[in-house]
């Protein structure tokens, strides 16, 4: 067995509920022991930096803190989330590379009894750990139902192999782990040239409009390429192209049917899981069709909610809008 | 020129995707560049269009309520505010995380919310400092 600390961070606990069911379903399998940071925090996304910077690094400090507390045979801290991992090693690396911020976050640590030595932790994702710790060939050793004849497109998003402090990737722009991953589970693996474009991150809050455009490049050009489905190592890029493909679609008149997946949920399938503990049915644009492609029997859908109460016939008549004859006769009772 | 790079919303159209930093030849790194105008910008009360940095102050409220972020509160409270027009567009998607429980309907909050507090406290009063 392999020991890590992990940080799930806020989105595997919501919105990305079937990253965290299928990573609890394959870990044992793959010998993965994951160890939870106690009490841990969000990691305060793309926000709390925008807003003040030595409270945002305080903000991810404390979980650097308590995983290093918690620490004894293992130093190695894993991520599934790629802003959760890219902050843990931002902070991390900054408190290393400028001593007068690690100084100050670690006297912000200070008032709640807690302290960190930069450095002391290794700071990894989910993929890396799968590919490089775990290794391709123990992983292919795994598979029992190969993904044979599905085509599967690789998209990682942006902040996992950038900016890469500690080279940990095999390139910036088109790293080839999540790749070689998929072959390994038997998939047909697109080329996809997009595969560390940003999903747009906040950007549906921000301007959607700009945040449509962004999804649109994405999904046409994994559609263009005849992929089944797209698979992603990230909860924001999944919750984007998964969520708005509907209003995406309505806002360019498209219609788009562009599944996407975690990571973790095709190497349950391929381990030979059941779909229902990898957390399959919980997209919103469905991937049955995977399921179809590789003869799996698919969980029930979520029911659709309940349609509306029907009146009464009993019930009084709703008011109805006038008619043009009424409406002239009652115009000649008021001249009256 | 201070003013106008203040009051540019090139620092709230990025989403941090880090191209910038790879590609640079002179290894600036230009999302920390646009994180600090950010910060500069609020301070100096320069910014043109709320949206992002409204966006940016209510996540940073909720964690620091509740020790996690609180994406029903989050989005319920920006869209009310800045795309009310969008919600009926917004229903489908809502009601589909609603039904299949990816979005809380109630928040989470850590044990050591005292801890947290007192973390964050500090390190706005070394922020002042500085």
């Amino acid at each position: 067995m392999s020991d890590y600390i992990l940080y799930p961070g806020c989105s595997m606990e919501a919105s990305a509920r079937a990253y965290y069911d299928s990573l609890k379903a394959i870990s044992k399998p793959l010998g993965l022991n994951l160890r939870e940071i106690e009490d841990w925090n969000c990691c305060g996304a793309t926000e709390y930096l925008s807003v003040s910077k030595t409270p945002a690094y305080a903000l991810i400090a404390r979980n650097l803190a308590l995983a290093s507390n918690q620490a004894n045979e293992t130093h190695s801290v894993v991520a599934p989330c790629s802003a959760c991992y890219l902050n843990l090693a931002k902070a991390d690396y900054y408190m290393r590379e400028q001593p007068k911020l690690g100084k100050t976050v670690n006297e912000a640590l200070a008032a709640g009894n807690l302290h960190y030595v930069p450095g002391s932790l290794d700071i990894r994702h989910l993929l890396d750990v799968i590919v490089y710790d775990i290794g391709l060939d123990s992983v292919e050793k795994k598979v029992v139902q190969p993904l044979t004849g599905l085509r599967v497109v690789p998209y990682l998003g942006c902040m996992v192999p950038r900016p890469d402090y500690d080279h940990h990737w095999s390139d910036h722009e088109f790293p080839v782990e999540l790749d070689f991953l998929l072959k390994v589970l038997g998939a047909d693996v697109v080329d996809y040239p997009l595969k560390t474009e940003c999903c747009g991150g906040h950007m549906p809050q921000i301007s959607p409009s700009t945040a449509f455009e962004m999804l649109r490049r994405l999904i046409s050009t994994a559609d263009e390429r005849d992929g089944d489905v797209m698979v992603t190592i990230c909860p924001m890029c999944q919750l984007n192209i998964d969520g708005y493909q509907g209003e995406m679609n309505q806002f360019f008149g498209t219609n788009y049917h562009m599944p996407i997946l975690f990571f973790t949920q095709l190497m349950g399938l391929a381990f030979g899981i059941e779909p229902k503990e990898l957390g399959f049915g919980l997209e919103l644009v469905s991937a049955r069709n995977v399921l179809d492609t590789l003869g799996v029997k698919a969980p029930p859908e979520t029911p659709p909610a309940p349609p509306r109460r029907p009146r009464k016939p009993e019930g009084l008549p709703m008011p109805t809008p006038l008619t043009k004859p009424q409406i002239e006769a009652l115009k000649k009772e008021v001249v009256k | 020129m201070r003013e106008e790079a203040l009051k540019s919303n090139t620092p709230w159209i990025c989403v941090s995707c880090y191209h910038c930093v790879v590609r640079c030849p002179q290894n600036i790194h230009i999302p920390d560049v646009m994180y600090t105008l950010k910060d500069m910008a609020v301070q100096a009360k320069l910014v043109q269009d709320s949206t992002a940095p409204d966006f940016s102050q209510t996540f940073v409220d909720m964690v620091e309520e509740y020790g996690r972020s609180f994406e029903m509160g989050l989005a319920s409270r920006h869209y009310m505010k800045h795309f009310p027009l969008r919600l009926a567009n917004m229903m489908p998607m809502g009601m589909g995380m609603l039904a299949r429980k990816r979005m809380n309907l109630a928040p989470t909050r850590i044990k050591n919310m005292k801890q947290l507090k007192a973390i964050l406290k500090r390190a706005k009063e070394l922020e002042a400092k500085q």
